[in-house]
């Protein structure tokens, strides 16, 4: 073909590409249904009958029950290279059961579709789609093909799906995308492996001489593929006459503007930006092609997406993970399919996407303290014990209001001279300390959102997080960017500290904060921040309170961590809720020994220090150093973590009369983190003897829950089935429980009936809005809330109408506290019904010979066998079975049938807690010996 | 006890607790409970042995399985069978444990319906659908003759086989599996236990930290006659049937051994060891057969040192019955039958 010749990339293709062959019906093939298949012919871009193979349910859904076979809509599914439809054969039966019509097309020369003879370009790939959906638009019942259509794609048929999106707009009701691109990002290196399949030589051996392109896609599983679905891929492009538009699919790619297929891409990429349908994006960042920067152009693209990246899947999620039943569950969330929804696709969307107006309480900005402050010179932070090479002279370092409130307007100013946006992600890689207060006020400011991760979740950790969340910018010190450096993390880089030209090169740094301050530093800070905001006036506007301000990762105790999304408002009525209990204000002396309610002290308009401690490892935190913090801001109030608090328990006896002087001073302690021991409590009570002693209940969803003092907790008698009383709940919070069944699962309607155990749920204006590109997790812990009936997944904004699953279990006492019993992971299910784990842990840890106990379930799930372990008073070395007085003393403790207690020399524990056991792991570690495997540690 | 509705007692022509029933092996520890219990509730029990039951309250006819006059007599005019006997041993001849396991069993089931008996309790062992590795809480599986480790439960999963292929409406048959029978009065595993502990010869294998279920034995009888009361309603199904309560091997035989007044194991054997062990005695005792049994078997180094207990749910559910003695009480029992010298001795 003379004009084939004229395209570049697909002059190397060898000329099997070009041998036509007709359309064919697919063999017996693992999981495919030969009744699906279904050959159609309908006119190409050029107007030539081409005859295409396509998956097609309809008779299926006409075969069903009930409503005559009448779809609520057509998912029309594309498929990428070298895949074909079969990648999309798990979907066909549950969409049909849900009402579904699928019609799952191979594209032309692909699959079992016809070999052309061409090589087909994006343009004429994209009509003759459309040619074809034209043609089954015209056949009869049940095989014509009717609207609303949601389009699935996947890699380039992504792109494809996506053309045929915006040219259908009338019958277009949602979009869903797996995997897939359709813009080159200007600052990202186009995929190494897409690179070497375009390398002059290799394109038409990669693909269409050799098998290789298909097999290295078909080992892109994970876990890996079984034979018989492998050899299913396979079965369409067994040699190189079939396997023509591979390459033609490769040689496609327009990685030049000059390239034939450039502008149709540029076309589908903007008019992509012009969708109003609700759209679904699942994603497998295990791709070596199509990275998370994909992702993000993708959701800058489509601002409404709903977002779910796997963790631990590729490029073929389709085969990694159930993709199907979240597709189900979002026609559903959104009413696709569904008479009015049908019947206005783009209402649905605006209200899925569309915040509701008004009746949220005005709360001040975070910073508005920073404003009101500007001419304040007493001190608004302490660090006792600076970091960084300008400040190690030796003392503390003092930042007034005054210094405090300009740098942070000099940084913001910066920042949005540096580029940065309103709604950019900034990761700040940055210990706690004035610098990273100063820069996280800076974002928030602008509009910039934070993305802050816990050092406690290392280095595989937080490179998840930073990939996940895509940062345009990264903010750290040194260490921070050198991972960044290492790792590839994303985003432009910001040092914290001048770098040596050398070293900045080195670590890709483009600038430090002290170039951000200067940049800012050269505009009228007061015009640009106090002037009323009018276009064009260069005055920085401030975010809404409904915008993102921060996503938050901290270390999770099961699984990899979830980034968790503040709104602004949701910051500030943190802040609020923290105020107002534990009645922080303006001029509060506060020692911020607690990073997550440190970075508020700003916010609160309290006096915060830092006290000597490294604040990565909690467990460094002396009592004079405490006392010392607190002489230094004269503190009534104290923030600790249990570790620290432990600590500096622990070294009490170092303190002089003046420093017990100074913390008999603090009016208000509280413990944050993890549920602390009365006896720590305690301890901690003689050492501040005016103070009195809390400890909150929360987490990074919802940072204060409920909130229990010392004098409850000592008094409190366990009820029923035990566990921690962490008190009532605060003010602005409900708490619910969602009774546990017979299984073990939370199925309960939420619920404040006393005395049952189940799930807790919590409702706050200061909770989370939602998880960052985790929309079945967002599904998941709004399941069966009040929320749960918001088509946004949960994301509605607003104070009492956010809900969320805590994942806790426990109950509600006569007085309305709450106890917790465990984690719902945790809850074994014994033939007798679900068991609790921290009540009969308690009753053995009340035991003299018993140091620490957990209470763990073996066997499966619904006729498991309750196991203790224990850590005896005694130190042990080894592990061992209890002896029989231990055992008999543990079993009448219990109060329930124990299958077996067992002794080891420790529990394994969260390092970085000190306090809570993983039970899972645990639970199989005992399993296994108690099966007669080896009596290894935990 | 659980009666059965109105039409199943017009189907199966019996009303609970009223009738003939022949138990077989009844002059065992378990036999003999299910034996007395069935007399207690009512029924005419006939006993089919070798040697005199001793339970009162039942006519013993006595004779073996193996011979057909014998069996024929036995269920002359009976309404219903507990069948308990069997050949159990760690060792033995095949031919031996066919001829009672399985061949004794289909001659019983044959004349049993022959007789006219409406409902027909197989007992058989959790053994007949497990080939060795641990049991952590599983159901009641298909018996496996190809995969079950030894002869006897090879023999046992056939005979089992046999059973519920001859349920029919006019005899329903009901598979009842007790696993590790123990009780007062227990010359098997009690005594065995208890022996070779006195005598310094019972190891632990490993720590002896395998989870095990077991019976104590009112509890498998209850079980018995609760499944000849819900055959109508549970025929064709087997069921395991254990306490519910798993323990660790060192915790259930440190816990008979102080029943019977002797120290409970204090040394142990790497199980690897002892399934060698055992094997090596195994091919030893098979050239040259002398006691009764050998010491240590392949399979019974299995049983000590991999766990061994049952999802009960669908057995008690099913069966409408809950073990009514526990763990403990079965223990204190046992101890009491040592302390009254009415304890076992080795026969």
């Amino acid at each position: 073909m003379s004009a084939v010749a004229t395209r570049p990339a697909a002059s190397r293709l060898p000329a099997a590409a070009s041998v036509p062959a007709p359309a064919q019906r697919p063999p017996a093939l693992d999981g495919l249904d030969p009744a699906w298949s279904r050959l159609v012919t309908a006119p190409d871009a050029h107007g030539t009958p081409r005859t295409w193979h396509l998956l097609d349910n309809a008779d299926l859904l006409a075969a069903r029950d009930g409503n005559g076979g009448a779809a609520r809509g057509t998912i029309l599914a594309v498929h990428g290279n070298p895949t074909w439809s079969y990648l999309w054969r798990r979907l066909l039966a549950p969409a049909a059961e849900a009402g579904w019509r699928v019609v799952a097309v191979d594209q032309l020369d692909m699959g079992f579709s016809e070999r052309t003879g061409t090589l087909r370009t994006l343009p004429e790939r994209v009509r003759d789609l459309g040619l074809l959906t034209d043609a089954l638009s015209a056949e009869h019942a049940p095989h014509r093909l009717t609207g609303p259509v949601v389009t699935l794609g996947h890699d380039w048929g992504g792109v494809v799906s996506l053309g045929w999106a915006v040219d259908h707009p009338d019958l277009l009701a949602g979009v869903l995308l797996l995997n897939t691109a359709v813009h080159q990002p200007e600052d990202a290196a186009v995929p190494a492996p897409l690179r070497l399949a375009l390398a002059s030589g290799v394109l038409g051996r990669a693909t269409v001489t050799t098998p290789g392109f298909l097999e290295t896609t078909l080992a892109l599983g994970h876990p890996s593929l079984p034979r018989a679905v492998k050899d299913a891929y396979r079965a369409p492009y067994r040699t190189a006459e079939r396997r023509g538009g591979v390459g033609a699919f490769v040689a496609d790619i327009p990685l030049a503007p000059d390239h034939p297929s450039a502008a149709e891409l540029d076309r589908v990429a903007e008019g992509v930006r012009a969708l109003t349908v609700p759209s679904l994006v699942q994603w497998g960042p295990l791709d070596p092609v199509f990275r998370d920067r994909y992702l993000a152009d993708l959701v800058d693209r489509l601002p409404g997406a709903q977002v779910h990246r796997h963790e631990g899947a590729g490029h073929l999620l389709a085969e990694d993970v159930d993709y199907v039943a979240p597709i189900l569950a979002w026609l559903d969330a959104f009413g696709l399919g569904d008479a009015e929804g049908a019947a206005s696709p783009t209402a649905t969307a605006t209200a899925a996407s569309a915040r509701p107006a008004g009746e949220q309480p005005v709360r001040p900005p975070l910073w508005h303290h920073l404003d009101e402050r500007v001419d304040d010179p007493t001190p608004a932070l302490v660090e006792m014990a600076p970091r960084g090479s300008t400040h190690a002279a030796g003392g503390p370092r003092i930042v007034s209001w005054r210094l405090l409130s300009r740098r942070v307007r000099e940084l913001a100013a910066g920042l949005v001279a540096f580029g940065v946006r309103p709604g950019d992600r900034v990761s700040l890689l940055v210990p706690p300390g004035a610098d990273l207060t100063a820069v996280l006020y800076a974002c928030l400011r602008v509009g910039a959102v934070v993305v802050v991760a816990d050092a406690g979740l290392g280095v595989r950790g937080l490179t998840r997080a930073v990939r996940g969340t895509q940062p345009r910018f990264v903010v750290g010190e040194v260490p921070g960017l050198t991972a960044a450096r290492a790792l590839g993390w994303p985003g432009r880089r910001i040092s914290t500290h001048q770098l040596a030209p050398a070293a900045a090169r080195a670590l890709g740094v483009d600038a430090c904060l002290a170039d951000l301050v200067e940049l800012g530093a050269a505009v009228d800070l007061t015009d640009t921040f106090d002037g009323t905001s009018a276009p064009g006036s260069g005055v920085i506007p401030s975010p809404a309170p409904d915008d993102v301000a921060a996503i938050l990762f901290t270390s999770g105790s099961t699984g990899p961590a979830k980034g968790v999304v503040y709104t602004h408002d949701a910051l500030a009525a943190v802040r609020d809720a923290l105020a107002q209990q534990y009645d922080v204000g303006p001029d509060t002396g506060l020692v911020a020994g607690f990073a997550p309610f440190a970075l508020l002290g700003p916010a609160l308009g309290a006096r915060s220090v830092t006290p000597d401690m490294d604040v990565t490892a909690p467990r460094t935190l002396t009592a004079r150093a405490v006392a010392a913090a607190a002489a230094r801001v004269d503190a009534t109030v104290v923030f600790l973590s249990p570790a620290a608090l432990a600590n500096a328990v622990a070294t009490a006896d170092d303190l002089t009369g003046s420093e017990l002087a100074v913390l008999a001073r603090v009016r208000t302690f509280l413990s944050a983190g993890a549920p602390v021991a009365p006896a720590l409590l305690a301890a901690a009570q003689d050492l501040m003897p005016n103070a009195s002693a809390h400890t909150p209940y929360g987490m990074t969803e919802g940072l204060l829950m409920t909130d229990a003092s010392l004098g409850e907790i000592a008094t409190a008698q366990p009820d029923g089935p035990g566990g921690v009383l962490v008190g009532a709940p605060v003010a602005d919070v409900a708490v619910r429980i969602s009774a546990l069944d017979g299984t073990g699962a939370a199925t309960g309607a939420p619920a404040d009936e006393r005395g049952v155990t189940g799930e807790v749920v919590v409702s706050a204006p200061h909770l989370k809005t939602h998880y960052d590109r985790l929309w079945l997790t967002d599904r998941a812990a709004v399941r069966e809330t009040p929320s749960d009936s918001a088509t946004a997944g949960g994301r509605a904004p607003g104070g009492a109408g956010r809900w969320h699953r805590t994942g806790d279990v426990g109950h509600l006492d006569a007085d309305g506290r709450l106890w917790i019993e465990g984690r719902l992971a945790h809850v074994l299910t014994t033939a007798a019904g679900p068991v609790t784990p921290v009540g009969p842990e308690q009753r053995v840890e009340a035991l003299d010979t018993v140091a620490r106990a957990a209470a763990v379930g073996v066997g499966p799930r619904g006729t498991q066998q309750l196991v203790l372990v224990v850590e005896p008073a005694v130190r042990t070395r080894r592990v061992r079975l209890a002896e029989p007085v231990l055992a008999r003393t543990v079993r009448a403790a219990v109060g329930l049938p124990v299958a077996a207690v067992l002794v080891v020399p420790r529990l394994p524990t969260d390092i970085r807690h000190n306090s809570k056991v993983d039970r899972s792991a645990l639970a199989a570690w005992a399993e296994g010996i108690l099966a007669g495997g080896r009596m290894t540690r935990p | 006890m659980n009666g059965a509705t109105g039409v199943d007692v017009a189907r199966a022509g019996l009303v609970n607790g009223s009738g003939t029933v022949l138990v077989t092996g009844a002059s065992g520890l378990l036999g003999r409970a299910v034996a007395g219990d069935l007399a207690a509730a009512g029924w005419d029990v006939r006993a089919f042995q070798r040697r005199p039951s001793g339970v009162v309250g039942a006519t013993d006819a006595l004779g073996s399985l193996t011979d057909p006059d014998a069996v024929a007599a036995a269920v002359a005019g009976v309404d219903a069978v507990v069948h308990l006997a069997a050949k159990v041993s760690l060792a033995g001849e095949p031919a031996d444990f066919e001829r009672v396991n399985v061949d004794g069993t289909a001659r019983l089931l044959e004349a049993a319906g022959a007789a006219g008996a409406a409902r027909f309790v197989h007992v058989s062992s959790p053994s007949v659908a497990h080939a060795g590795t641990s049991i952590v809480g599983d159901g009641t599986g298909p018996a496996d003759p190809t995969h079950a480790r030894g002869e006897y439960a090879r023999t046992k999963a056939l005979g089992e086989l046999l059973a519920l292929a001859a349920d029919d409406p006019a005899m329903r048959v009901v598979v009842v599996r007790p696993h590790l029978v123990w009780g007062p009065g227990d010359t098997q595993l009690v005594e065995r236990i208890v022996e070779r502990a006195r005598a310094g010869r019972l190891p632990l294998l490993g720590h002896g930290q395998a989870l095990i279920d077991s019976t104590y034995v009112d509890n498998a009888a209850s079980a018995i006659v609760a499944a000849l009361d819900r055959a109508p309603a549970v025929h064709g199904n087997a069921y395991v049937v254990t306490n519910g309560e798993p323990r660790t091997v060192a915790e259930l035989l440190a816990g008979i051994c102080r029943a019977a007044g002797v120290r409970p194991p204090a040394w142990s054997v790497p199980p690897s060891v002892a399934r060698f062990a055992g094997g090596l005695v195994e091919r030893a005792w098979a050239v040259r057969p002398g006691a009764d049994e050998p010491p240590m078997t392949r399979f019974l180094a299995e049983q000590l040192s991999t766990a061994h207990w049952f999802d009960q749910r669908r057995t008690q559910h099913d069966l409408q019955w809950v073990p009514a003695v526990t763990l403990d009480e079965g223990l204190d029992r046992l101890a009491a039958s040592y302390r009254t010298g009415a304890g076992p001795t080795v026969a």
